[in-house]
């Protein structure tokens, strides 16, 4: 059982998704929901011990079906992923219990979807394969594609279907890449790729090139990097939020996906082909942040607003993918948590304040008055405070962090006004937002509007997104020392490749 | 061969990109398919190409790589699924929307050329 830990956060999931849709639990709508959020309790609790595992004994690493490395396909679990892996599994348990309040039945398999959207997360941030990576991209995107037509209207089907085709198109070149990366290369395998790439010559180097930026392609389409970007507003402001807030995961999966590849496979060791992508990285990333901030300032609306968030976050971690230093990844991985909790958070409690305005829905204007203002306003100042990156919270250490992690290298000058003036922005779109949808009212007394109040199992699951913020701040110590230690893991090129073609001895 | 192979593949590519570039659903559906048949065929030819080698070990000195056959063989699979999503997704949209444009709206000078042709046969 201990052996196979490794695999139970991508087997759970799975067994998860199949056992609901079998008779007992299609039927009934209560013991469907209550065993959704058991079972995404338990595959969370194996993530946990997952990381305990990882945390005392180092690098796990998994052969599946006992193929040892580069012939079968390994799944390894190091500090980062694992972070991550217990990060997702959060969001499956928030958003199954955010949506039994009665999103689930706007459609039709919302739990199985999110337990199987949970299984292609968890198993892309776990696997060692490049190929097996691209499967699980796979199966992450058709549980997104219909949980995005969840409930859906007109609006959304279009969003939907932009969405299918550019990552069909996606799709298309990851194969390509990977076609070309294993002609040259010979393997594909992670860690093989990486011993692999030192010794190319003559005009494979030019293909191996090839190959690594068409992969740079396709993981910005996932990421949603400029100019490739603009399927995310739309997508995530016409999607459910509840579905929303579990996608604030998915953003992450690409700038994980370029960490691994960019920082293990063409790194450091990579002779000549090491740091190939790191100035498209950093320019694009500095172009996100920039179109990320005029998209907040420009949003109509709340859900809108926070998706543009998404793409700024999105810009800050590519580019601190971009500095490849051990700090900077550390950075890194304290902001991905942070952003992502934060970001999830605000999108249900757009959806929350959108409820409780009538037909003003969660527009940013003024309209009638929300029913429960100071539940839902203190839950949006803490949001607010902690996207924005002002203290105490956990968004002003990454932020600091995150500086200081970029002083030393050669784009600091560029970077720093930069990113401070968007956070500026941010600050101006959001108290504006704020302010207009708290305190501008109309005095409405012809239109009755249905009261609709939160439910304990809404307010719970926002609660336990937002205790992310001064948790993440209050526990920053402890925090910061595992992001380093899992930041000098994935630094770490000889010890990582010894300990995955080696089967995890 | 090799010439053969890599114009069959170059091909469907530019016939895929051609198609995918269009403004209506069915297109750019078609378009999809060139691209992944192409793709699968690029895959293919990744294990090099040759002739007449075993692809079982043992059976002979030189033998054929069976890692790209694996490779197709998902691709093609996911390849399937994913277009018979996108298909019901388009006809989907086609029903949602009320027309089979991608943005989910007929362009103004599409429009327009539809009315004047219906003007013209009026007179």
């Amino acid at each position: 059982m201990m052996d196979n830990l490794t695999f139970l956060p991508v087997l759970l999931p799975m067994l998860a998704g199949v056992l609901l849709l079998l008779p007992p639990f299609g039927k009934n709508r209560n013991s469907r929901r209550v065993t959704s959020v058991i079972l995404s309790i338990i595959t969370f609790a194996s993530a946990l011990a997952l990381l305990l595992k990882v945390s005392a004994d180092s690098i796990q690493v998994y052969a599946i079906g006992d193929w040892s490395a580069p012939f079968g396909i390994v799944l390894v679990a190091d500090g980062l992923s694992t972070l991550l892996v217990c990060l997702t599994s959060l969001l499956g348990i928030v958003c199954t219990l955010y949506a039994s309040a009665g999103d689930d039945e706007k459609g039709s398999f919302f739990h199985p979807l999110v337990h199987f959207l949970v299984l292609g997360v968890n198993g892309a941030f776990l696997t060692g394969d490049a190929f097996n990576l691209f499967v699980f991209f796979e199966v992450l995107l058709i549980a997104s594609y219909s949980l995005l037509m969840h409930g859906g209207d007109k609006r959304n089907t279009r969003a939907a279907l932009q969405y299918v085709i550019m990552n069909l198109v996606g799709s298309a070149v990851f194969l390509i890449a990977l076609g070309i990366l294993y002609g040259v290369l010979g393997t594909l395998n992670m860690a093989d790729m990486a011993q692999q790439v030192s010794n190319l010559q003559g005009d494979d180097i030019y293909l191996a090139k090839i190959g690594g930026l068409l992969l740079l392609v396709v993981f910005a389409l996932k990421g949603a990097l400029l100019p490739l970007h603009l399927w995310l507003p739309n997508t995530y402001a016409t999607a459910l939020p509840v579905v929303a807030a579990l996608f604030a995961i998915m953003t992450k999966v690409g700038v994980y996906s370029m960490m691994r590849v960019y920082t293990l496979i063409f790194g450091d060791e990579a002779g000549e082909l090491s740091h190939m992508a790191q100035t498209w990285l950093w320019w694009l990333a500095l172009a996100t942040i920039v179109m990320g901030a005029v998209g907040v300032l420009a949003s109509k609306d709340l859900r809108k607003l926070v998706a543009n968030l998404v793409v700024v976050s999105v810009g800050t971690l590519v580019a601190l993918v971009a500095v490849q230093s051990v700090e900077a990844s550390a950075a890194a991985i304290y902001y991905l948590v942070h952003s992502t909790l934060v970001t999830a958070a605000l999108f249900l409690l757009a959806d929350l304040i959108g409820r409780q305005r009538g037909d003003t829905a969660d527009h940013i204007s003024a309209g009638p008055p929300v029913t429960q203002p100071r539940l839902l306003g203190v839950g949006f100042l803490i949001a607010a405070v902690a996207v924005i990156g002002m203290p105490p919270l956990s968004g002003f250490i990454g932020k600091v962090w995150l500086l200081k992690a970029t002083v030393d290298t050669e784009y600091s000058l560029v970077f720093w006004p930069l990113y401070l003036v968007a956070s500026l922005a941010i600050l101006f779109a959001i108290a504006k937002a704020g302010s207009t949808v708290f305190w501008h009212h109309h005095v409405i007394s012809t239109q009755k509007l249905t009261l609709t109040r939160v439910q304990p199992v809404q307010l719970i699951s926002v609660i336990i997104l937002l205790c992310g913020a001064p948790l993440m701040s209050v526990f920053a110590g402890p925090l910061s020392e595992y992001a380093f230690g899992a930041a000098n893991q994935l630094h770490d090129f000889n010890n990582a490749i010894n300990v995955i073609l080696s089967g995890g001895q | 061969m090799e010439l053969l192979y890599a114009s069959c593949v170059g091909l469907l590519v530019s016939c895929g990109v051609f198609l995918i570039l269009r403004s209506r659903t069915f297109p750019v559906v078609l378009g999809l398919t060139m691209f992944s048949y192409a793709v699968n065929l690029f895959l293919f030819a990744s294990g090099r190409l040759s002739l007449n080698k075993a692809a079982v070990l043992g059976y002979s000195s030189e033998y054929a790589d069976p890692l790209p056959q694996a490779f197709v063989l998902t691709a093609i699979v996911i390849g399937f699924a994913m277009t018979a999503f996108v298909v019901i997704l388009s006809i989907r949209g086609r029903a949602d929307l009320g027309n089979d444009h991608v943005d989910g709206q007929v362009p103004d000078n599409e429009r327009n050329k539809h009315k004047n042709k219906k003007s013209k046969a009026k007179v």
